[in-house]
């Protein structure tokens, strides 16, 4: 019990700022309420990768720390089901980054400020919710619970064409859960029936291997599809430029940052951990499918003049690589893959967030109407030029590391098939390079030749804070990956060990090995 | 003795007669005509067969009776909406109200 | 040993503190906190190199040390470590640098007196300083290629310092996509690499010696690799030369440095001419005992690449008009000649009789006598461009008369690239000559040929600087002046290094096992070369020195397509550009984007509009209508009835 409640706090405490919102009367009340509770999910989250780290230095080697239990719909064998271990535990800490600085990044926001924040809060309790629960039934309501704000954050508050990304995103990823459910129910009665609980499925109940290899092949397309949406796999990926395009700037941060993870996470924890069989067997056509991604991603971005759809793109390929270094299925590929999670999160939340701020000033996102930017706002150029860095893979700051584990990892894997991938995947670091630098000689360099944008003010306080928040942390992470890894790897390792021994080791079904 | 046969056919003539009336009139006043028509045709029936076959009871034309009643009661109320669309309107042809379509 | 650490982490702490604070400080203090820290950098390089090389040798060889070695980000089986390992050459590169770069942080404070971004441009200076110090005492070859990288962008930032300027930005991005071209092959060349020999270390450990067999130089599992077939290491040794072939500028991936010029001279003075264009160098020789070992054959494409560059630049670097082009061309020539005499070694032992390793410690040492004048070549042209306000060789003139100190430190330099004894340069080269001869006398004569166009374009420029016609039309309206202190005394310096250094016995701390061993000149070659540069300068001076060209221009005339395709760089530049914009870019990346919104989305929209199409079409069904319900119904009931008569 005190463990459900120590982890359920990630999701009192935006219950109670709900609470708070409601209460809330004038703006300095909402602001109040959005900082005090986003600071407590910080500190929280920082306390609780602490205690994580303690834990396993005292030498508790358990899969899930912090686990427990408690019955919710006994007849459906439906538990509130939580517990950690290391991948969960940095996603709840880049959550928790995330919507704090997401706070102060919307801290201007003007129109209905209060309803905006109850979407926003309400939208991080679903993922702070998703990352603690290990049953599929809890995890796929959070996950819905984190879907729906999104409509109206968008349809809303949003820019453009907002009616329609806002649709089209939320009838994409509703699209994505209907064929999640069905994977999730077919994993529930291909085990047995009698559980929810991803450990007990994995482990207990005859093993996932336990599960009818035929349905294993069905499920498994399903359930990585359906997560697969979320974290933009080619060709689902469609509803991400326009979403990002029209969104608010936390919602971006947010929904890039954090939301897309939540697409490789559940790929990771439910779709190859639990269909382990059908994952050897069927994960080269998800890698190709990756592959192109992260290719097809890079190259597209070069050709955008809207500053969002470049970022988008970006996305594309930077999550993309997430889950191509998941289908390598390999400690290291995999570490990889939560790193890049990490490190996507950071700086695209950067990148939104700045894009954001240069868009509240100019009114325009268009590379071509944009110039001269260093002399009118140095310190968010200087910020943009940071994040484009990251982005392109700069030592010491977070990209590197993670691109780096994910091609050492995925360079494990000795055969052709997946050598000639990750040397495809590779040239995206050079197109990456070509993106960003023209955007980066375009917008900021040069002379600015719009009048009207000469007499543009640099960031505010608000802006500055949450902008040298998310640098702080990218360059955290690049600077000292040493102890990430380690707790990401702990987390990882099971789970590969268990995909591994699977008795279809060899994809036999793969016309390419 | 009238055969059961002839007391059917007028019976079957009433039906149809109030479903042609029913799916092809457009005044709601005559669609309601045609459900009367309708309604007397399964109360005559059910005349029918309680005198036919069970001459010793008598629960089909007590049902003949609810029936004739609840008729009543729905002619009325339907009468009133239809004066008070006739009011709004001044139509009760029902391809005219489209108020509340989709 | 420990105090190294300091040398990376001084330049690390200024770089944060200018780059943090720099809004709020003067450029004096700016300037001063930048070079004091580069000082110290300097002054405990040169500890390092006195106590590294003073100590007691073991086995006739220097032991490599490893003061530190942490592991940094753990990648799987393997390690990615970060730690300082001091060998002969990576403390010979430790002097190079802080040498280097300390005179440029001196010469920058007039140079760049005034400029706008003063204390940014010290930031990335330091930047700079830090990572190519990391570059070099790299443990192992991601560490390597961790600051490759940061060379990199700081490269890219200090490029494009003037970010107003569109040559500048245009040059520094070419810079870093190039580059990063080349990167790519680098990074694949480090995977196959460390997937094969199951390390990325130089050197595992401390105690281990550096020694001849290279099995312990680098901990190769040599079954593994060989297992797995024997062009697995040269795969991977070529890909990685690649890498460093696209940062030393060789052809045909030379094309960003001469655009790289847009930079402030001082800084191609730093990066494009004394360190970072020689990491590619460096990187051969960090893995020289892997290539003589297990890829000798492979070493034929380093030399055949190092030929073919060599006499493209000098020829090119003959028609230049812009001085610090000129100098550019100059650098990929002399690049390739070190890459030349790393490629012709045959063999690893050392000693009188060896000939076949003398190239790797003749490329060292071009390496470190070319840093010093090529970097005074730099500084020098600098003091002639802040003088003139202009690159162009036309605006110039006669200009020994106004600046003797840049004059004579220049012609010093000069007389060094050419290759005329005392000076330095005429050491390095020799030897280099020397190997190239032994290896192959077809490429030691083309090297010998190339040579003499060095000496030759060398002294056009030279003499279109300093004598020729003065520009009285400019110097009337600006009269040039000689620098101030700050900028001429790190010529002087560097000029005295440069009459020095050639007597180092450089053999005895650098060479390929690392044994001592004596240079000594191979006479037929060195009078050979000599008479060869004598003739090249002569020629320079019969065509370049007097006030009328007549030669220039009949030669000029004579040959006009060839001089405009010299001139042109062989048209390498639009190539590129049409294989990035018209290939790449039209073909590639707009259909791909076409294809995203149009076929993709497009599906997705088509799903939505079928949906939505579709509601359309049945929604008749719900219409309202009583009376259609009725008659579906009464149809419905007459098909169950008929089915059931049925």
């Amino acid at each position: 019990m005190e463990n459900i409640i120590f982890l359920s706090i990630f999701v009192f405490i935006p219950l109670l700022m709900l609470l708070g919102l409601w209460a809330a009367h004038t703006i300095n009340q909402v602001r109040g309420v959005m900082v005090v509770g986003s600071t407590a999910l910080l500190i929280h989250s920082i306390y609780l990768t602490f205690r994580f780290m303690a834990e396993r230095a005292a030498g508790n080697t358990a899969e899930m720390l912090f686990h427990d239990k408690m019955e919710w719909f006994p007849s459906l064998n439906i538990c509130y089901e939580v517990g950690v271990d290391g991948i969960s535990v940095v996603m709840l800490l880049l959550s928790a980054v995330i919507v704090f600085t997401g706070t102060f990044a919307s801290w201007r926001l003007k129109p209905l400020t209060k309803e905006y924040f109850l979407w926003f809060t309400l939208l991080s309790m679903g993922v702070f919710g998703f990352f603690i629960t290990i049953d599929m039934f809890a995890m796929f309501m959070f996950y819905e619970i984190a879907l729906i704000p999104m409509y109206l954050l968008i349809g809303v508050w949003g820019s453009g064409r907002k009616e329609y990304s806002a649709m089209k995103l939320t009838l994409m990823l509703m699209g994505g859960s209907a064929f999640l459910m069905c994977g999730i129910f077919g994993i529930y009665f291909g085990a047995g029936g009698n559980t929810m609980n991803i450990l007990d499925i994995a482990h207990h109940t005859g093993g996932a291997h336990a599960i009818d290899f035929t349905q294993q092949c069905i499920w498994f397309p399903m359930t990585f599809i359906g997560f697969g949406v979320l974290g933009a796999l080619f060709p689902f990926h469609t509803w991400s430029p326009d979403g990002h395009a029209s969104a608010p700037t936390a919602v971006s941060m947010l929904h890039a940052g954090v939301l897309m993870k939540l697409g490789g996470y559940g790929c990771f924890r439910i779709a190859m951990f639990l269909l382990p069989d059908a994952a050897n067997e069927l994960g080269w056509i998800f890698l190709i499918l990756t592959g192109i991604s992260v290719v097809y991603g890079a190259f597209s971005a070069c050709v955008q003049t809207d500053l969002k759809y470049i970022n988008a793109y970006s996305s594309v390929s930077h999550c993309g690589l997430v889950l191509f270094a998941i289908l390598m299925m390999n400690t290291t590929s995999c570490t990889g893959a939560v790193l890049q999670m990490l490190s996507h999160g950071l700086m695209t939340a950067l990148f939104f967030a700045l894009i954001g701020f240069i868009y509240g000033r100019t009114h325009t996102r268009d590379v071509r109407e944009l110039s001269g930017l260093m002399k009118v706002m140095p310190f968010l150029a200087v910020c943009y030029v940071i994040a484009g860095l990251a982005n392109l893979g700069l030592p010491g700051l977070s990209g590197f590391i993670a691109e780096m584990t994910i091609f050492v990892g995925s360079f494990e894997n000795a055969d052709t098939f997946h050598r000639v991938l990750t040397i495809a995947a590779c040239s995206s670091i050079v197109v990456t390079a070509v993106y960003i630098l023209r955007l980066v000689g375009k917008i900021l360099y040069g002379t600015c030749t719009n009048e009207h944008h000469l007499k543009l003010t640099d960031a505010t306080w608000d802006e500055r804070f949450s902008v040298i928040c998310l640098i702080l942390a990218v360059a955290g992470l690049g600077l000292a990956p040493l102890w990430v890894s380690q707790v990401i790897t702990d987390g990882v390792a099971p789970i590969i060990n268990h995909i591994s021994e699977s008795a279809h080791q060899i994809s036999n079904s793969n016309p390419f090995m | 003795m009238i055969h059961i046969e002839y007391l059917l056919i007028v019976s079957a003539i009433m039906m149809f007669a109030g479903i042609y009336g029913f799916l092809t009139r457009r005044s709601t006043l005559a669609i309601l005509l045609s459900i009367e028509l309708m309604l007397n045709s399964a109360d005559l029936n059910f005349a029918v067969f309680n005198k036919m076959l069970f001459p010793a009871g008598h629960e089909g034309y007590f049902f003949a009776i609810f029936t004739i009643a609840i008729a009543a009661a729905e002619s009325a109320v339907a009468i009133a909406i239809m004066i008070n669309i006739y009011r709004i309107y001044k139509n009760i042809s029902v391809d005219k109200l489209e108020k509340m379509k989709w | 040993m420990e105090y190294t650490l300091l040398i990376l982490l001084l330049p690390f702490l200024s770089f944060l503190f200018l780059g943090l604070c720099g809004k709020w400080l003067s450029h004096k203090v700016a300037g001063i906190v930048g070079t004091l820290s580069l000082g110290a950098v300097a002054v405990l390089s040169y500890m390092t190199a006195f106590q590294y090389f003073t100590a007691e040798r073991v086995n006739g060889v220097f032991a490599t040390l490893v003061p530190y070695n942490i592991t940094w980000l753990p990648l799987g089986n393997l390690n990615f470590d970060l730690g300082i390992l001091l060998d002969p050459i990576s403390v010979m590169m430790l002097i190079v640098i802080s040498t280097v770069s300390l005179m440029v942080h001196i010469y920058s404070f007039g140079y760049m007196h005034g400029e706008r971004g003063f204390q940014r441009y010290y930031a990335y200076l330091s930047l700079f300083t830090m990572s190519m110090l990391g570059l070099v005492v790299a443990t192992n070859i991601f560490q390597m290629y961790l600051f490759w990288e940061l060379v990199g962008v700081s490269s890219y930032l200090l490029i494009g310092f003037y970010y107003t300027a569109p040559a500048a930005i245009a040059a520094s991005k070419k810079a870093f996509i190039v580059t990063r071209f080349a990167d790519m092959f680098f990074l694949v060349g480090i995977l196959i690499f460390g997937y094969y020999t199951g390390s990325y270390s130089f050197s595992f450990a401390p105690e281990i010696q550096y020694a001849s067999d290279a099995t312990h130089f680098i901990s190769v599992d040599a079954a593994k690799a060989v297992a797995a077939g024997g062009f697995i290491l040269p795969t991977a040794l070529v890909l990685m030369f690649i890498g460093g072939a696209g940062k030393s500028a060789m052809f045909p991936l030379h094309i960003w440095l001469p655009d790289a010029m847009e930079g402030p001279t001082p800084v191609s003075a730093l990066i494009h001419a004394a360190t970072m264009v020689v990491a590619g160098v460096f990187q051969i020789a960090r893995l020289f005992p892997m290539w003589i070992n297990y890829a000798p054959d492979a070493l034929s494409i380093v030399v055949w690449v190092g030929v073919l560059t060599a006499f493209y630049a000098a020829a090119v670097a003959c028609v230049q008009s812009d001085i610090k082009r000129v100098l550019a061309f100059s650098t990929i020539s002399q690049i390739a000649f070190m890459m030349v005499a790393l490629g012709v070694c045959t063999e690893f032992t050392t000693g009188h009789h060896h000939v076949g390793s003398l190239g790797y410690m003749s490329s060292m040492f071009h390496l470190f006598t070319h840093a010093m004048f090529k970097a005074l070549l730099f500084l020098g042209a600098g003091c002639i461009i802040h003088a003139v306000h202009s690159n162009e060789m036309s605006s110039m003139g006669g200009l020994r008369k106004y600046m003797p100190i840049t004059h004579w430190t220049f012609l010093i330099a000069c007389l060094a690239i050419a290759g005329i004894p005392p000076f330095s340069g005429f050491f390095s080269k020799d030897e280099i000559l020397t190997a190239c001869m032994a290896y192959s006398p077809v490429v030691g004569w083309i090297m010998t040929g190339v040579a003499a166009m060095t000496a030759f374009y060398m002294f056009r420029l030279y003499y279109g600087i300093f004598w020729g016609k003065e520009n009285k039309e400019l110097y009337a309206h600006h009269t040039p002046h000689e620098a101030p202190l700050t900028m001429t005394l790190p010529l002087v310096f560097l000029a005295l290094v440069t009459l020095g250094a050639g007597f180092i016995p450089f053999g005895h701390f650098v060479s390929a096992d690392g044994m001592s061993y004596d240079i000594h000149l191979d006479p037929t070659i060195a009078i050979t070369s000599v008479v060869v540069a004598i003739t090249s300068i002569a020629l320079a001076t019969y065509i370049y020195k007097g006030e009328k060209q007549p030669v220039a221009e009949k030669m000029r005339a004579a040959m006009p397509r060839l001089h405009r395709w010299a001139y042109k760089r062989f048209y390498m530049d639009e190539v590129y550009q049409f294989v990035t914009h018209r290939v790449i870019f039209a073909h590639i990346s707009k259909p791909i984007a076409w294809f995203d919104r149009h076929i993709v989305d497009g599906f997705f929209d088509f799903l939505a509009w079928g949906a939505n199409a579709l509601g359309f079409q049945i929604r008749g069904l719900q219409n309202g209508s009583v009376q259609r319900y009725a008659f579906t119904f009464l149809v419905g009931i007459l098909i169950v009835v008929l089915l059931l008569i049925l």
